[in-house]
């Protein structure tokens, strides 16, 4: 049993009640009318957690095939309802929906929720990433019957994107996603401010405008903005520090190369696992460049960088929706010298403790939330087999993959 | 702490010291010297036919080559991941020194041409574009490394065709267009935009708590004289409305880019203080390059204005050794007018005269060896130096290109094997 942190125990109990976890260890005793499940042969290890996911949120449906219907036409004397107007600058809260709770946002009918339960992932840190400022995540068990019970912790982070939509609405460049961000996080401190000063004496003052994009933005304790190349990765150290509030960064892929940029940051990395792939697209005549090459053969061993640098790190999907798949991707760090231990922690406890919910779930602990999974082997080979997964101490067994079969509880 | 000090202090000695030997080193301001460079601790320590050989410095035989300062380009476009904030007229709030891509192989190839320091603009979409930022071409170093410590910021202004572009029709009905269309309105947008500036130094400056405003603070630095201001023009009547308009607000334009028609008015360029910088015979890509000439450098440069050529382009910016020579085939400059024109005077435009732009003792040893005189378009650098370190050697990029070959087909052999096995295509 990997209990998240530490070596693994050997023929280990573990013992849950009400969804929680009440002891674990190779002497816990069972209580007196305990369902037993046999564990001989099985490797436990806690539920994995995605970090950055979007589980859980449908994708937008996707228009209907076919042409597209002819608009209706306008009534004379009414003004053509069209797209909103372009921004005209960082005043108009462009791309901004930082009110947006993913935890208001769960539809647990998405079919996704059982997919990535069958293969192990008890919790998804869920986030809305339309826009620069997405929305802020939640963490959320990947089980339930409606959407209130599957929240762990809610409120994690903002996500900050630099999306950029075209030419003519501002921000219409990447420089301009950045003045965004920056000039919005002004805006909210003094914001916070003004709003203290005036519920301290209203008399006398102009009362401050109501500003949902601020709401947003100050109710979530940690912003992740996203950095995958080396340049990226020392941009957005810059920006964070500048910014002064605690942040995370997504994305890693070049990691390997900013190391000591890291170290010297402390910030956390969310790690994706969606590796950089040859593009099937590309022009057959055109060589790859040198670099190009280099990181995509050098990307998988940003893991083990930041582990052995001692920079806390967390795997996420990055839009891989199958999880064999993204044990095949960690697998790929392994093989480039990530250990099974960092590998765990790294899809359990480091993304819970970067979250803020380590205190509640990410390792098999007692009093921690019943989340585990219990496979036949260990969990990065390729012939393992998922036994079963426990979410809130519900115990599932995975679906085939691809069949969709329904699962027996 | 004193132990250590004393224990690296002649290592570090040795390892700060080059003396370039035999070599015709082109001053630019001080006229050609046959003899010796004495590199220290970054900068140029002596110049002379003969100079003091330090005990365990680096000795560079030049073998009769020539050393030319390091080019400095006023107009450069070079290790930025964007260019145009373009969707409103004033983008002030935005900043190439945030979008430096020190990655950027323009950036070597910039070096491989004997340039050492660039101005980064923002691009000419609006009125009033982004901040600047002066690069020191230290390829190797991240972005932070590339900035020039302790040059003056600057600013991106646009006249003419570009910031009167109105946009796109959507294809919705709606109108995404932008203000201004016309030249009036170029004028009108920069106006309103400095009387607003105005208004918030006035409030700042009454002690009232404001909102920090990221689009006005860089105009109240041009206000207050502490950001230079870059300005795209072409036609003599917007390079005179403009220099009018500073004059009214009381700040000063510190630079004229491509300027094309500059030659018409350069009494009133010269009398505002304004720097030109020009093309050398590049005109006629649009309606209002039309009346341009190349005699354009060597006019304004006679009446009195600080000129320099630049390349605007990542190709050009590799021989603006050639550019400025060709000043001397249209104006008749001297060859030290013509280096001038991409040495010292584009530092002066820039501000940081004291530290590049030619050499003399004193100044950072920003230079570079060329095989033959730096005039000739037949000249190639041999070695760039940057603060005294080398960033280009010919020789050593020419010994390293095998194994970079060698390296790029084994990675390609691999991941075609890798494809294969996961079931993608062969290829």
């Amino acid at each position: 049993m990997h209990t998240g942190e530490g070596a693994p125990l050997e023929r280990a109990t573990v013992v849950m009640r009400n969804g929680l976890i009440e002891a674990v260890g190779p002497g816990a005793a069972i209580p007196a009318g305990a369902w037993v499940v046999e564990g001989a042969g099985l490797w436990v290890y806690p539920g994995l957690i995605d970090a950055l996911s979007t589980w859980g949120i449908p994708p937008e449906p996707a228009p209907a095939p076919g042409p597209v219907p002819a608009p209706a036409p306008t009534p004379v004397g009414q003004p053509p309802v069209s797209a909103p107007p372009p921004a005209q600058g960082p005043e108009d809260r462009p791309q901004t929906t930082s009110w947006l709770h993913a935890a208001d946002l769960v539809r647990p009918s998405d079919a996704r929720i059982a997919a990535a339960r069958s293969g192990g992932f008890t919790t998804a840190v869920v986030f809305p990433t339309a826009g620069i400022f997405a929305g802020q995540g939640a963490a959320l068990n990947m089980a339930g019957e409606r959407a209130g019970e599957m929240l762990v912790a809610g409120r994690t982070a903002t996500y900050v994107s630099l999306a950029t939509r075209g030419f003519t609405s501002f921000p219409g460049s990447l420089m301009g996603a950045i003045a965004y961000v920056r000039q919005v996080y002004i805006d909210a401190d003094f914001y916070q401010a003004e709003k203290k000063a005036y519920e301290a004496n209203p008399r006398g003052r102009r009362r401050p405008d109501y500003d949902r994009a601020l709401e947003g933005v100050l109710a979530a304790p940690r912003v992740l903005l996203p950095a995958s190349r080396k340049t990226e990765i020392e941009r957005m150290i810059r920006f964070a520090a500048e910014l002064k509030r605690p942040a995370a960064l997504y994305g890693g892929h070049e990691a390997y190369g900013a190391i000591e940029a890291l170290r010297a940051a402390g910030l956390p990395v969310l790690l994706n696992l969606k590796w950089p792939e040859w593009n099937k697209d590309a022009d057959p005549e055109v060589r790859d460049s040198l670099r190009t090459l280099e990181f995509r053969e050098r990307a998988p061993g940003s893991a083990q960088a930041l582990a052995r640098a001692g920079v806390r790190f967390a795997f996420y999907s990055g839009g891989i929706d199958k999880p064999a798949e993204i044990r095949k991707a960690v697998k790929k760090a392994i093989d480039a010298g990530l250990s099974t231990a960092d590998a765990i922690r790294a899809l359990t406890l480091s993304a819970a403790e970067i979250h803020g919910f380590a205190d509640r779930a990410g390792s098999i602990e007692p009093g921690k939330i019943a989340n585990l999974v219990a496979a036949d082997g260990d969990l990065f080979q390729e012939k393992t087999k998922i036994r079963y997964v426990f979410v809130d101490g519900v115990k599932y067994e995975p679906l085939e993959e691809a069949s969709g079969a329904k699962e027996g509880q | 702490m004193r132990l250590a000090l004393l224990l690296a202090a002649p290592a570090l000695a040795a390892a700060a010291d080059t003396v370039i030997q035999n070599a015709r080193i082109l001053t630019v301001t001080k006229g050609r010297i046959d003899g010796s460079i004495l590199i220290r601790g970054g900068k140029i320590a002596e110049v002379g036919e003969k100079v003091m050989v330090p005990q365990g410095a680096q000795i560079i035989d030049a073998g009769g080559q020539y050393v030319l300062p390091g080019i400095i380009d006023c107009h450069s476009h070079m290790a930025a991941e964007a260019i145009n904030e373009g969707s409103v007229s004033v983008s002030s709030m935005v900043g190439i020194e945030d979008v430096i891509d020190p990655e950027d192989v323009a950036i070597y190839r910039a070096l491989a041409g004997g340039v050492t320091t660039a101005n980064v603009l923002h691009g000419s979409a609006n009125a009033i574009g982004g901040k600047c930022q002066v690069l020191k071409m230290r390829w190797g170093k991240d972005a932070r490394g590339l900035a020039f410590e302790g040059a003056m910021p600057g600013i991106k202004f646009a006249l003419g065709e570009n910031p009167k572009r109105r946009g796109h029709q959507l294809s919705f009905g709606a109108t995404a267009l932008r203000y201004p269309a016309t030249r009036m309105g170029v004028e009108d947008v920069i106006r309103q935009a400095f009387m607003e500036a105005k208004q918030y130094q006035a409030r700042i400056g009454r002690g009232e708590r404001v909102r920090r405003d990221l689009k006005l603070e860089p105009l109240v630095e041009v206000l207050e004289g502490k950001r230079l201001v870059h300005a795209h023009c072409y036609r003599s009547d917007e390079i005179l409305m403009l220099l009018r308009l500073a004059d009214e607000f009381g700040f000063k334009i510190r630079t004229l880019q491509h300027v094309l028609e500059g030659y018409k008015v350069a009494r009133e360029i010269a009398a505002h203080g304004a720097g030109a910088s020009t093309f050398s015979d590049w005109w006629s890509y649009k309606v209002e390059a039309f009346e341009a000439t190349p005699y354009n450098a060597a006019i304004l440069h006679r009446k009195g204005v600080l000129v320099s050529l630049n390349s605007d382009s990542d190709e050009l910016v590799r021989h603006l050794n050639t550019e400025a020579a060709k000043t001397m085939k249209y104006g008749g400059l001297s060859e030290d007018e013509a280096l001038a024109m991409v040495t010292i005077n584009p530092a002066r435009q820039l501000k940081v005269d004291s530290r590049v732009g030619s050499i003399e003792p004193g100044k950072d040893a920003d230079l570079a060896i060329w095989d033959r005189h730096p005039l000739s378009n037949y000249a190639r650098t041999q070695k760039v130096f940057i603060d005294g370190q080398i960033y280009f050697d010919r020789d050593k990029d020419i010994s390293e290109r095998s194994a970079r070959q060698a390296r790029r087909a084994a990675l390609e052999e691999k991941q075609r094997a890798e494809r294969k096995k996961s079931g993608g295509s062969p290829k």
